[in-house]
């Protein structure tokens, strides 16, 4: 993969000006299958026209290879300690507020609140600390969740792939894991101490998952840390890569833009929406059959207006909280900022209004990945 | 009327209920478009809840369901996701469904008969989809599936009856039922599928991406009438010149 990913990098830069003109694009669009050099044309394009051709036929895409649904979650965040210097990060770990972790009654409880409101498919996520969230804190976590979801999915520090085998096991289907940046120097600058400080050890993280059996990885950068678009193209042929080396397993980027997160944190590299809409059009294009989330750190009118695009999908009711499903806590708390609080209702009443049926159900309760182990 | 799996069915348009926009769709095409089978991925089954009725609702007690294994990538899975399917569908009928791509779903025929063979042991009217390939037909057919179901071309790209000279000979070679599943994207296309003698056909992504699915499955309805018609009063040939035909023919044979 890293040698894959510098060979990508090589190309990215002799096209990184080339802007394609109106009817270079056009010929683009009318191709079945893109090759990288239409990757980076089409991430250079600037002219609305082409842009709204590619919201078409980005449109058109979704629908034939996912219908006309939307699929729902919710994560889960059980505990917010940290070992790691991210500064960009609402976890960062010389920021004091008082750490926490759900004990499993509590959990139970949150989890409780999260079925009640419908939802079907859960993300637990913690922070990096093996001292405060061990493996087995994680693994007793994971398996109240499957009592409850028919797909449990996990956004915790990068494991081994012994440990992910033995999550496969009890019927965790699915990783995600965000690379934040995948230019190397940055990712060395933001990310001051602590085992994330690993870029490559993060970076085979959704193979290890997958080698193990996990049936789902979702990728991405944090856009914002680093150069965007660099950052979106490597995600992008990283998904390629993955759908390519493992080929039974679904496949799921996200885009996430910094927000405020109560750190000092400015960033430089500043995602506008059109920046932001077009990002994710790309991948789209570029990969017909890739799973795109979108999360509650966008605008309601924003995930509104994408969602019969390109979007397969969506958190919703999010609380990125220790303990706030139950109401315990303040947002601000939080790893970053929710923009859209809408609940759950709410949020399918738009689902079906843009024509779109909501999906709660995503996999199969007592089936383990694979079936295999 | 053809009878299948035990059933005696008028409409030979299956329609899968994934895509669709909105359930509700399901009992107007039953009623109006007189579909009569519908396929149901077990991985779609949620349970009731308070924003969504679980798909089974939906569905008319009179039709019949074909629960399908989707999201299985090898034979113990999809043995299992049809165990429970039964379990939650009362429906022994199963469209067995193995992957092992997630991009263009083509399935796997090696694990594919692997499950076909256990599952027709146990009891289900098994329904395979495969690659139009006329030993794993025959293989099928032997071990006693209910029918086989070759794609038309992959899943969800509305290019028709790409495969066409594959699914000719299944046509002709096997006993049992052939349904024409995936790829189909119009109803011409599906006409085009029961002129060569199909005696099925299953579409899901045609009907429910369209505008209005509803009028789409009438129109799909339609075609799959017409060119089953027309297949059984026999098509007539192509020539590549015009063929003299006139009422002479008699005087000058002589």
């Amino acid at each position: 993969m890293l040698d894959y990913l510098q060979k990508c990098f090589e190309l990215y830069f002799r096209y990184e000006q080339y802007v394609p003109s109106y009817s270079e694009a056009l010929d683009i669009l009318a191709k079945d299958y893109l090759d990288k050099i239409d990757l980076v044309k089409l991430l250079n394009v600037e002219d609305e026209e082409i842009i709204k051709l590619m919201a078409k036929k980005a449109k058109r895409i979704t629908e034939l290879n996912f219908g006309k649904v939307i699929l729902l979650y919710a994560p889960l965040y059980i505990a917010n300690f940290c070992e790691n210097g991210c500064v960009y990060c609402g976890f960062f770990k010389l920021r004091k507020y008082p750490r926490e972790k759900l004990s499993l009654e509590q959990m139970e409880e949150e989890m409780l609140q999260i079925k009640n409101e419908g939802i079907d498919s859960i993300l637990l996520l913690t922070g990096e600390d093996r001292k405060n969230s061990p493996f087995a804190y994680i693994k007793n976590a994971c398996k109240l969740a499957t009592k409850y979801f028919s797909e449990v999915s996990i956004e915790v520090y990068p494991l081994s792939k012994e440990e992910y085998e033995e999550l496969a096991r009890i019927g965790v289907i699915g990783i995600t894991i965000y690379q934040e940046t995948y230019i190397k120097k940055d990712y060395e600058k933001l990310h001051l101490f602590g085992p994330k400080k690993d870029y490559e050890f993060r970076l085979y993280t959704p193979e290890r998952a997958l080698k193990a059996g996990f049936k789902t990885a979702c990728i991405g950068p944090l856009l914002g840390l680093s150069l965007p678009k660099l950052d979106v193209y490597a995600a992008i042929l990283h998904a390629d890569y993955l759908m390519k080396k493992y080929p039974q397993a679904e496949i799921a980027i996200s885009f996430p833009r910094l927000r405020a997160a109560n750190t000092e944190f400015k960033t430089k590299h500043v995602v506008s929406d059109k920046e932001f809409i077009k990002f994710l059009l790309v991948a789209r294009l570029f990969l017909p059959r890739i799973g795109i989330n979108l999360s509650t750190r966008e605008r309601p009118n924003l995930r509104d207006a994408l969602l019969d695009i390109c979007i397969t999908k969506i958190s919703a009711g999010s609380k990125t909280t220790v303990g706030g499903y139950l109401g315990k806590k303040e947002d601000s708390q939080g790893q970053f900022e929710v923009e859209d609080r809408r609940m759950v209702t709410e949020i399918i009443e738009v689902i079906r209004k843009k024509g779109l049926r909501p999906e709660f159900t995503n996999w199969i309760r007592g089936v383990r990945p694979y079936e295999l182990l | 009327m053809f009878t299948i799996g035990g059933k005696t069915l008028k409409s030979r348009l299956f329609v899968g209920t994934g895509k669709l926009p909105d359930y509700t769709l399901i009992s107007k095409m039953y009623y109006e478009a007189k579909v009569e089978v519908f396929t149901v991925a077990v991985r779609r089954i949620g349970l009731n809840t308070k924003h969504e009725k679980s798909v089974l609702e939906f569905i008319p007690k009179e039709a019949v369901i074909m629960v399908n294994t989707s999201g299985a990538t090898n034979y113990k899975e999809a043995i299992k996701i049809a165990q429970i399917g039964r379990e939650l569908t009362s429906s022994d009928w199963v469209k067995v469904e193995i992957e092992k791509d997630t991009k263009y779903l083509f399935p796997d025929n090696y694990e594919t008969l692997k499950a076909c063979e256990i599952l027709v042991k146990e009891g289900f009217k098994v329904f395979p989809y495969i690659y139009p390939d006329l030993t794993i037909a025959k293989e099928l057919e032997q071990i006693g599936v209910t029918a086989v179901m070759p794609l038309a071309a992959p899943i969800g790209t509305n290019k028709g009856i790409g495969c066409e000279v594959l699914l000719k000979p299944i046509i002709a070679e096997v006993e049992i039922p052939v349904i024409i599943d995936a790829g189909i994207g119009r109803p011409s296309h599906a006409a085009q599928a029961m002129e060569l003698g199909a005696d099925a056909v299953l579409i899901n992504t045609a009907i429910a991406t369209a505008k209005d699915p509803l009028v789409m499955a009438l129109a799909f309805s339609k075609a799959v009438e017409a060119g089953r018609l027309a297949y059984e009063i026999g098509l007539l040939k192509e020539y590549e010149y015009a063929q003299a035909s006139s009422p002479l023919d008699d005087f000058i044979k002589g």
